[in-house]
């Protein structure tokens, strides 16, 4: 039938078109409004700061007050929200990106280039350990396994770091190393447990790793607590110290971007290398793709389980590692984590499970953070307001159906624009 | 286009078989019909009224039902409860009980009238294959069609539920319902249709009678003459490579799959294994390939015993195996044609090493493989889905041929396949003969055996029933897939149970009907030029 059709005489409709259709131009930006992956992300984006305004504007109860005699004096209602929102999307970008105040005062020489490069130093700081926890999650994924317990894993590769850095008491740059591979160590560990019983067992890894997640934190609070970690002299929940040689190194003063982001970019780089180039990514694709053609062309599926899960725990327990070698406590405490595993599902969704996509969302993910703190503090806009953005992009990129009827995309040719689903949940 | 100003009439009472290729457009065709699918151009009359039908459900008001080629039903729902759905009556008024009893009687009393016996309250999961089908045309039957499509509904089911299926639709004729017969099956046709319409790449080609030979119509639907015969020279038997003896298999549910068989295969010979499907030839070969542990007996690969390895091992000394199910075990639809054609070779060179690929030596050997096996697609990185059934196939083949082996399996290897392929993967599989391999061939299809193999196992209740040689009398064949041995009819299985006498005269029904499927594939078996990529 399709050799029927070619030997037809060219549809009308082709001979129809203007001319200047094909104009490199008109071909770009009408691909541009296709529903290619880019774009849904950036109009999810758009969209969340849209439903973010209007929260902005609720939450604040002068504005509101206003809209009670908007059909009087609509200006008053109008100026106060445009007034209120641009100050805090402004505050976002002053304080994850640049501040032109900063920038012009270093230019003219009455600031210091520190201060304009703050922004971005906060960004990076905290998108680094999401780097590690989001490619966690999109490797896990890539090979079929949901797993959901970055947090867990990542919070024990922060305690074997940690104890690591303030036990060892190697020499410089190897007691860095040594807290790196015990995190790394330890994460690793607690990905082996339910990769081992999925692979002999069939125990679910949605159900083990949540289940290790609690365990993971729990034993954190308590162990804490315990004499030789509780740091001397204090009856809080607070660790020792990690040494300042196992620190990762940083610029210093209010610059606390660390190491921290290099590694994350070399660990992004390595696990696309990964991913497409080596052997074991290979089975792990083909393993997530279609377990039982993997396992009749001799791959071992129970073994990938397992290794898959081993890497995935040993990613986010760097993340963890990461967390508090290069934070400014340098310290185990209940929250040292806060939510850097949870947050890497998001991160790994966000970035469509590819590893330098999941590098970009924790970018993104850790700008919004960064912004939200000066917001907090400038715009007095609640910090939550960042996790309610971080949420409603995500909520718009798992379903790009919704995205695609707002904006009237067309459908893309050839990019292929699913929800990412778990397989066997 | 799928469909080129196609014109199509059936008159009532009557089964009119819609014949043509995989690809031809016999399923468009019937899709605009029940309203899937609106035509371009041209009209549909239902009794002389022109009608236009923008859902299923139009055309079912109007009097058309489809049972589809995979069916429509929800599992983990009763008979009555799936026959219900779309049209649940309710009691109680507003509140909308559903009325189950009256659903359940509906579907007694339909099975009844139709003679198609369905047990209203057995969940659809339990049940085979063949009264699933039944299920969906007592589905339709309850909503009062007069046109009931059938599309391709004999390719699901096993040769004993073919025969009870066209007995049926041979009764629904008889009480003034229309049948629409979709198939590309020839004897099938012959069999059962009043009128014959041949389809060819969206046109109407013939309309034909029952009477017109095979070969004919076998030509119409192809476009050209077709080759019924597997081109191959005597067979040149060597050492012993394969020897299976005292093998017991179970499958997954923990019943006797594999009950004690005895096989050798030679270097240069195809051993064929016939039987209907379920008499324990999936297990076999799994168990061969180490992907099913077997109970007792034993595995030797010249002298070597395969048990306990791996499946990669077991592929790396030199077995080829195409698995008999393409897109569950054969390829991995995700991954590009490439990727495919290593997924069992890519840790090793030139393909990789345990560690990293060389993509390069990948797309290199990839783009001799699609010429070299002729696989239509429009890159060696394409995915693997955008394939044709057949195509994805030649993947397979070619996979598992481009290294050198001492043993090669083929498990059903051009089911779902089109033509062309076929008569392809045929000529590689004789090839691979030639060169001294030997080949272990498992096929439902009894022509596909016949026409392969040197020498004949025939497979009943997970017992090799007898070893015979190709030019066997296809009756005889079919009585032994059915159980019974030629000269003593009860000497291999008098361990059965008493009933014994009462399944086989069911089951000698079934050898006929194996036969008369054969013939089909063997008219199957010309077509080149179409290639559905």
């Amino acid at each position: 039938m399709t050799s029927e059709a070619t030997t037809e005489a060219p549809p009308p409709e082709k001979a129809e078109k203007p001319a200047d259709d094909d104009s490199f131009l008109s071909h770009f930006l009408r691909n541009l409004w296709s529903a290619n992956t880019v774009t849904v992300t950036v109009l999810s984006i758009v969209l969340a700061m849209v439903i973010g305004a209007v929260l902005i504007v609720v939450s604040d109860s002068n504005v509101l007050a206003t809209f009670g005699y908007i059909t009087a004096r609509p200006s008053d209602a109008l100026n106060g929200s445009w007034q209120l929102i641009s100050t805090a999307y402004a505050d976002l970008f002053k304080g994850a990106v640049f501040d032109p105040a900063s920038v012009s005062a270093w230019m003219h020489g009455t600031g210091s280039w520190q201060t304009a490069f703050t922004p971005l130093s906060e960004t990076l700081t905290y998108a680094a350990p999401l780097v590690f926890t989001g490619l966690s999650v999109a490797l896990a994924f890539r090979g079929g396994l949901f797993n959901i317990g970055g947090q867990g894993q990542a919070v024990v590769g922060t305690i074997t770091a940690a104890v690591a850095g303030f036990t060892f008491g190697l020499p410089v740059v190897l007691n860095l190393i040594a807290a790196l591979i015990a995190g790394l160590l330890g994460g690793a560990l607690w990905g082996f447990i339910p990769g081992i019983l999925k692979a002999r067992t069939g125990a679910h890894e949605v159900i083990t790793t949540i289940m290790l997640n609690y365990v993971g934190i729990l034993f954190l609070g308590w162990l804490i607590l315990q004499k030789g970690v509780q740091a001397i002299g204090r009856s809080n929940a607070i660790s020792k110290a990690v040494a300042p040689s196992a620190q990762l190194p940083s610029f210093g003063g209010v610059l606390r971007v660390n190491l921290g982001i290099v590694l994350a970019v070399l660990v992004t780089a390595a696990v696309a290398w990964l991913l497409n180039r080596s052997a074991f990514g290979f089975e792990l694709r083909a393993v997530g793709a279609n377990p039982t053609a993997a396992r009749t062309a001799g791959i071992s599926v129970a073994k990938t389980y397992a290794l898959l899960m081993v890497v995935a725990g040993a990613l986010a327990g760097l993340g963890g590692a990461i967390q508090v070698l290069g934070s400014t406590a340098y310290a185990l405490t209940p929250q040292v984590d806060a939510t850097i595993g949870f947050d890497g599902l998001l991160v790994a969704l966000l970035g469509r499970n590819r590893p330098w996509g999941t590098l970009l969302a924790a970018v993104l993910f850790g700008a919004l953070r960064a912004g939200g703190n000066l917001m907090q503090v400038d715009a007095q806009i609640s910090l939550e307001l960042v996790t309610v953005l971080q949420a409603l992009i995500v909520i718009f990129i798992a379903a790009p159906a919704l995205v695609k009827s707002i904006f009237q995309l067309r459908a893309a040719r050839a990019a292929r624009l699913g929800t990412s689903t778990a397989k066997g949940w | 286009m799928a469909n080129d100003h196609i014109d199509i009439t059936v008159e009532p009472g009557e089964v009119h078989a819609l014949l043509g290729e995989n690809g031809a457009g016999k399923s468009t065709l019937m899709n605009q019909l029940y309203g899937l699918l609106q035509p371009d151009e041209g009209e549909i009359l239902v009794d002389g009224v022109a009608r236009t039908f923008k859902s299923p459900r139009d055309a079912i008001a109007a009097g058309i039902g489809m049972v589809h080629q995979h069916f429509m039903l929800v599992p983990v729902f009763s008979v009555a409860e799936n026959i219900a759905l779309g049209a649940e009556k309710t009691r109680g008024g507003p509140v909308g009980w559903l009325d189950r009893r009256r659903a359940r009687r509906e579907v007694l009393e339909v099975s009844e009238r139709y003679g198609l016996p369905v047990d209203p309250d057995a969940l659809i999961e339990n049940l085979p294959v063949g009264a699933q089908q039944r299920v969906e045309i007592v589905k339709a039957l309850t909503r009062d069609v007069d046109l009931l499509i059938l599309d391709e509904p004999t390719a699901v089911l096993t040769p004993q539920e073919t025969d009870d299926l066209l007995a049926v639709m041979r009764g629904l004729s008889d009480s003034g319902k229309s049948i629409v017969f979709i198939t590309h099956k020839l004897k099938e046709v012959k069999a059962i249709a009043d009128r014959i319409t041949v389809i060819r790449r969206g046109r109407t080609v013939a309309v034909a009678t029952p009477d017109t030979p095979e070969e004919e119509l076998a030509t119409l639907m192809v476009g050209r003459a077709v080759n019924l015969e597997v081109d191959k020279t005597p067979a040149e038997p060597g050492r012993e490579v394969l020897k299976i003896s005292g093998l017991i298999v179970d499958d997954d549910r923990g019943v006797r799959a594999v009950d004690g068989v005895d096989l050798v295969v030679r270097a240069g010979e195809v051993l064929g294994i016939a039987g209907v499907q379920g008499n324990g030839q999936t297990e076999l070969v799994e168990a061969v390939m180490g992907l099913r542990l077997p109970l007792a007996g034993s595995i030797l690969v010249d002298n070597e015993s395969l048990l306990g390895m791996s499946t990669k091992r077991i592929l790396r000394s030199g077995i080829g195996y195409i698995p008999e199910d393409r897109s569950l075990d054969g390829v991995i639809k995700e991954f590009s044609v490439a990727e495919n054609l290593v997924l069992d070779t890519y840790d090793r060179p030139p393909y990789g090493n345990a560690f990293r690929l060389d993509p390069g030596a990948i797309a290199r050997s990839a783009r001799e493989r699609v010429e070299q096996f002729d696989i239509r697609t429009q890159s060696p990185d394409s995915a693997v889905s955008t394939l044709s059934g057949g195509n994805q196939q030649k993947v397979v083949v070619a996979r598992e041929m481009s290294r050198p082996l001492r043993l090669f399996i083929a498990s059903q290897p051009t089911r779902g396949v089109d033509v062309g392929s076929i008569e392809f993967i045929h000529d590689r599989i004789v090839h691979e003969r030639d060169v001294g391999t030997a080949v272990l061939v498992v096929s439902s299809e009894l022509d596909e055996v016949v026409g392969l193999a040197d020498r004949i196992a025939v497979m009943y209740r997970g017992r090799v029933l007898a070893v015979v040689s190709p030019d066997t009398p296809r009756e005889e064949l079919g009585l032994l897939m059915a159980g019974i041995t030629g000269d003593a009819p009860a000497g291999q299985i008098e361990a059965v149970e008493v009933d014994v006498a009462e399944i086989d005269v069911a089951e000698v029904e079934v050898a006929e009907v194996d036969v008369a499927e054969v013939d089909v594939a063997e008219a199957d078996a010309g077509e080149t030029e179409e290639g559905t990529t």
